[in-house]
């Protein structure tokens, strides 16, 4: 026995892992890797920048914070989760990666996918492309006069926006009322044919989310909750999401 | 869908897909269901101007794909239909992507002519629904 106590290394610093862990239930499992690499092995990302799952979670598990938030394959992972389904740990990698985007200034971060964030802060359609309440509203309508009567027998057919007390709150993808209007209609046919009770909203349409994609909290959050914000308003039971 | 509510909601979806072509046409692709690869169009890639590194990441989407032989693919979202959609292009497969609803629309004989812009040429004048309004 000695007699002093040995003391390794100096105080373990605060790491981009440790802060992930203290946001996720469980702490995302982060410490618990086997390093057996079933991640990486059924991940379509491996070998992008040089980079896979286990290694990025071995990067953070060694503090190695400024490669891990400074890697542009944050941007590569889809976050599809196929790492967690087959890890016999159940890590939850995509967090890790999902909390990496986070680290990057705003300006730094892709342009495609800030600039559709932005686009859907713009007003209140919550639409990636920027389209205006009026504008989907015109084109729905438009759209739905000119198959109510070049197909007579969807005649009694609707598209409801903002109808009260409506069963379902439908959102859109704004690729089809901007780019592909007829595309809206075969769905409108399937529940005109089931006899669904549907909505879309004037506010809150926009199917798609670029803000979650962006990693801003505060924005994601806030287009999902005009979303619902309107589906509540309407008095809608069953949100359907699209997308 | 499947993300959130797992491989019943999966087996849900094959019993339209089925109901709509055909037990006998639906091939499934390997692996699938939970364990199937995604396809890169998802997590804000389509925008993120990484585009060789996302066409890379669909290789093995592709991959699957035309090892089904199946002459269509269904997608079950837009993200996804735009990505296989480039990747049947860029890797030569020009196997059509189609929506689910069209394909719906198209079984029960009410898919107009200006409804079919992703079908193949093999299913372009199949069954349509009012000819007379297709727009010239």
């Amino acid at each position: 026995m000695t007699e002093k106590t040995i003391k390794l290394g100096k105080k373990k610093k605060n790491t981009f892992m440790d802060k992930v862990k203290e946001i996720l239930p469980e702490g995302g499992n982060l410490n618990l890797c086997l390093t057996c690499g079933a991640c990486s092995s059924g991940c379509p990302a491996t070998g992008l920048e040089n980079m896979d799952p286990r290694k990025f979670l071995r990067m953070a598990a060694l503090g190695m914070d400024d490669e891990l938030t400074s890697t542009p394959w944050v941007w590569m992972c889809t976050m599809c989760q196929r790492c967690i389904y087959v890890c016999p740990m159940k890590i939850d990698i995509p967090q890790l990666v999902y909390n990496a985007r986070d680290t990057w200034p705003r300006e730094t971060r892709p342009k495609g996918i800030l600039g559709s964030c932005d686009m859907a802060l713009k007003n209140e359609s919550g639409s990636a492309m920027g389209t205006s309440p009026d504008d989907f509203t015109f084109v729905v309508e438009d759209v739905l006069e000119e198959y109510q009567e070049a197909q007579p027998e969807f005649k009694d057919m609707q598209a409801p926006i903002d109808k009260q007390g409506a069963e379902f709150f439908l959102n859109q993808n704004s690729r089809e009322p901007v780019t592909e209007p007829d595309e809206m209609v075969p769905l409108w046919k399937i529940l005109h044919l089931v006899g669904a009770n549907w909505t879309y909203g004037s506010k809150g349409w926009g199917g798609e989310n670029y803000c979650m994609f962006l990693a801003e909290d505060a924005s994601w959050k806030h287009l999902v909750q005009q979303s619902t914000d309107q589906a509540h308003e309407l008095g809608c039971k069953t949100f359907l999401n699209t997308e | 869908m499947r993300k959130s509510f797992g491989d019943p909601i999966a087996e849900d979806l094959r019993f339209v897909v089925k109901s709509i072509v055909g037990e006998e046409n639906f091939i499934d692709m390997t692996p699938n269901r939970s364990n199937n690869y995604c396809c890169g169009g998802g997590g804000g890639f389509l925008q993120s101007g990484y585009k060789d590194e996302r066409l890379e990441y669909g290789r093995l989407k592709d991959e699957q794909i035309q090892a089904t032989g199946a002459d269509y693919c269904i997608a079950g979202c837009h993200n996804c239909h735009a990505q296989i959609h480039e990747l049947s292009e860029h890797y030569g497969g020009h196997y059509p992507v189609v929506h689910l609803w069209s394909m719906i629309c198209l079984s029960l004989g009410i898919l107009g002519p200006n409804e079919r812009e992703y079908l193949g040429d093999d299913l372009k004048e199949v069954n349509v629904f009012h000819p007379e309004t297709a727009l010239m």
